[in-house]
C-alpha cells in the first residue's frame, strides 16, 4: 500500500473518523462541502494536527500519535497544491518552481527541470510574475513548483474549483499525463464526478467526517451503495476499453473485455487505451438480446448486484466481461424482469463518452 | 545657511544623528519581532505585550524618561547589573539616549511593520512549509521580503521619531553639550539664552530638513521595493 490514512479529530459540531489505504495512483477524495476532504488533505500536509492518527507514505510514517511521531510540514515531503495556487507574488516563476528545490534533501531523485516546464507547458512563462499570469496558468506553476520540490506524495484540493469550464479542459490532460508519465502518488480531492471519472485509480467517498466507500474507482462508480453518496444523477461506470479500427463511416470500434462497441470517430492509435464513462441513466437493461433497434452498443452481463431505491428507481450493478456498468432503471423494471444476483443480461448503452474528452452522445 | 552652523551646532546635529542611527538599527530586530508576534501568534499576554510597547506613545515623555533613569540609572535595577557586571553606563551618555529615542520610537516601528505583515498573506508561508521550509525559513524567504517596504518606511518614522525626541531623552540623560545635547536638546538651551533665538532658529531649519528628507526618502524607497516586489 503506498498510502495509509487514519484520522480521528472533534471539531465543534464535527466529527472526522476516516482510514483508508489506496495504491498507487489518483485516490481521489470525493464528497459534498464539509463532508472533511480538506481537513484530511490538511493533516496528511501536516497543517493540521488531529487529535489521533496515523499516516504513512511508502512506507514512511509523517504521523502516528500512538508513537508520538508528528512530523512538522516542511519534513513530511508533501507536495500540495491549493486551490487558489497559493504562488509566490514576489519571485518569478522560475523561482518559484525551483523554490522547494533548496529544501530537498540531498540525492534526493528531483524531478528534471526541464521535462515538468515542457510537461505542464510553462517555458515561455518562466521570466514572468506570477500576477502577471491567468488562473489556468498560475495552477500549473503551482503544480509544477509542487512536483518540483521531490514530494514523496502529490496533495491537490480542488485543484480546479476556482477555474472555469475552458481553463479545466485546459489543465486536466496535464494531470493525466502527470498520472500517466510521473510515477507519482496524488491524493485529489474533488466533487465534480467529471474529474474523478477522467483521473480516479482509487475513489475514497467522504460523508459526514466517515469514509462511505473505498476501492477501485471502477468498483465503486458502479457499486449500487455508493451511488447516493455520490450523487445519483451523475452515478456511471468508468471502464477501460482499446482503440480496435476507424471505420468507414466515421465510427470507431473500441474492444472492451466484453465486447466491442463503437463510438463516434476517436483519434488514438490502435491499441490506446480509452477511458470511458457510461452513466447509469444511459444503460438499459434486456433479458433478451434485443433485435431490430437502433442501439448499437449491446453488451452481454450478468446482474452482479441490485439496490432498490426509496423511491421508485433501482440500481443495478452489471458485470460485463472483467468490467463494470451501474444501470438506474425503475423498481418496476427490476421486478417485472425478474433481475436478481447471477441472472444473465444484456446491456443496452444509450450513450457512451470517452472520459477524455466528452464525446459521444446517442448512438 | 548651514556655513554658518558653530562646532557646537554641528556637535548637536551629529550626535542626534548618531543617536538616531544606533537607536533605530538596534531597535529594529526586536520591531520586527515584536509586529510579527502581535501579527501572527496567539499567546498569553499578548494584550499586555501590546499596552507595553504603546505606552511610550501615550505617557508623558518626561514620564518614560523618569522611568527609563529608575531602571537603567546608575542604581537603577538594569543599570547596576550593567554597570557591575559589564561595565556599561547608559545614564548621561550618548547611549543612554540611543535608548531612550528607542523606547519612543518604537510603537511607531512596530505598528507600520505590523500592518505590512497583516498584508501578507499567511497561507503563503505554509504554502513554503509543504515546499520543505522550516518556519524561520519560510519568513526569512517570504515574509521578510513581501514587508520590506513597511520595514523601512518603519525605520525611516523611528528615526525621524528619534531626531525629535527630546523629554525622555532630556529627564534620563539630562542636556550635556558634547555628550547628550541632541538637536533638540540644543534648540530648547538656545532659547533659555538671551538672545539665542537666531541660533535655535538655525536648527529648527536643520531639523525641519532632517524630517522632510527622511519622509521622502522613505516614500521613495518603498515605492522601489514595492514596484520590484509586485514584478509590475
Amino acid at each position: 500500500m503506498t498510502l495509509e490514512v487514519s484520522l480521528g479529530h472533534r471539531f465543534a459540531g464535527f466529527t472526522l473518523d476516516v482510514a483508508f489505504q489506496a495504491p498507487a495512483g489518483v485516490t481521489v477524495l470525493f464528497g459534498r462541502s464539509g463532508s472533511g476532504k480538506s481537513t484530511v488533505v490538511n493533516a496528511v500536509a501536516g497543517l493540521l494536527r488531529p487529535e489521533r492518527g496515523r499516516i504513512a507514505v511508502s512506507g514512511s510514517v509523517v504521523l502516528d500519535t500512538d508513537a508520538g511521531v508528528m512530523l512538522p510540514p516542511h519534513r513530511r515531503r508533501m507536495g500540495y497544491v491549493f486551490q487558489d495556487g497559493r504562488l509566490f507574488p514576489h519571485l518569478t516563476v522560475r523561482q518559484n518552481l525551483l523554490y522547494g528545490r533548496w529544501f530537498a534533501p540531498q540525492g534526493a531523485r528531483g524531478a528534471e527541470f526541464d521535462r515538468v516546464v515542457a510537461l505542464l507547458g510553462i517555458g515561455p512563462l518562466l521570466d514572468r510574475r506570477p500576477g502577471a499570469l491567468s488562473g489556468g496558468e498560475k495552477q500549473r506553476v503551482a503544480i509544477g513548483r509542487a512536483i518540483l520540490s521531490d514530494p514523496r506524495l502529490l496533495l491537490m484540493d480542488e485543484p480546479l474549483a476556482a477555474l472555469d469550464e475552458a481553463r479545466k479542459a485546459e489543465i486536466l490532460p496535464y494531470l493525466e499525463r502527470l498520472r500517466d508519465e510521473v510515477n507519482l502518488p496524488i491524493l485529489y480531492v474533488s466533487h465534480s464526478m467529471a474529474e474523478v471519472a477522467r483521473l480516479a485509480t482509487t475513489i475514497v467517498v467522504l460523508e459526514a467526517g466517515r469514509v462511505a466507500a473505498c476501492g477501485p474507482a471502477a468498483e465503486v462508480l458502479s457499486d449500487p451503495g455508493a451511488a447516493p453518496a455520490l450523487g445519483l444523477r451523475e452515478a456511471g461506470a468508468v471502464l477501460t476499453a482499446r482503440m480496435a479500427t476507424q471505420e468507414d463511416d466515421g465510427l470507431s470500434r473500441v474492444d472492451t473485455s466484453a465486447g466491442p462497441l463503437w463510438l463516434p470517430r476517436i483519434e488514438a492509435p490502435p491499441g490506446a487505451p480509452i477511458r470511458l464513462r457510461i452513466m447509469a441513466q444511459d444503460v438499459m437493461i434486456a433479458t433478451r438480446r434485443p433485435e431490430g433497434i437502433s442501439a448499437l452498443n449491446i453488451l452481454p452481463a450478468t446482474v452482479a448486484d441490485l439496490r432498490m431505491g426509496e423511491g421508485p428507481g433501482a440500481l443495478v450493478r452489471l458485470r460485463a466481461g472483467e468490467d463494470l456498468l451501474i444501470a438506474r432503471i425503475t423498481r418496476r423494471s427490476a421486478t417485472a424482469l425478474a433481475l436478481r444476483p447471477g441472472a444473465p443480461v444484456f446491456a443496452v448503452l444509450k450513450a457512451v463518452s470517452v472520459a477524455r474528452e466528452n464525446v459521444g452522445g446517442g448512438l | 545657511m548651514l556655513h554658518a552652523l558653530t562646532p557646537e551646532e554641528w556637535q548637536a546635529v551629529g550626535l542626534s544623528l548618531r543617536v538616531s542611527f544606533w537607536a533605530t538599527l538596534v531597535s529594529l530586530p526586536f520591531g520586527v519581532l515584536a509586529a510579527y508576534a502581535l501579527a501572527r501568534w496567539s499567546f498569553r499576554g499578548k494584550q499586555i505585550l501590546n499596552g507595553l510597547i504603546h505606552l511610550p506613545l501615550i505617557l508623558p515623555p518626561v514620564v518614560t524618561g523618569y522611568l527609563l533613569l529608575l531602571t537603567f540609572g546608575r542604581r537603577g535595577y538594569v543599570g547596576q547589573v550593567l554597570d557591575q557586571w559589564f561595565g556599561i553606563v547608559l545614564a548621561f551618555r550618548w547611549t543612554g539616549a540611543a535608548l531612550a529615542a528607542a523606547v519612543m520610537a518604537f510603537p511607531l516601528m512596530v505598528r507600520a511593520i505590523r500592518l505590512a505583515i497583516e498584508a501578507v498573506d499567511p497561507r503563503l508561508e505554509q504554502a513554503a512549509s509543504t515546499l520543505g521550509a522550516s518556519r524561520p525559513w519560510a519568513f526569512a524567504t517570504i515574509t521578510l521580503p513581501m514587508i520590506l517596504p513597511g520595514i523601512v518606511a518603519g525605520a525611516i518614522l523611528a528615526f525621524a521619531k528619534a531626531m525629535g525626541e527630546f523629554g525622555a531623552t532630556i529627564t534620563f540623560v539630562s542636556n550635556i553639550p558634547g555628550q547628550t545635547q541632541t538637536l533638540p536638546s540644543a534648540i530648547y538651551a538656545f532659547l533659555q539664552v538671551p538672545g539665542g533665538e537666531a541660533q535655535a532658529f538655525r536648527l529648527v531649519l536643520v531639523a525641519v530638513a532632517v524630517a522632510m528628507g527622511a519622509l521622502f526618502l522613505s516614500e521613495w524607497i518603498s515605492r522601489a521595493i514595492a514596484r520590484r516586489i509586485s514584478g509590475q
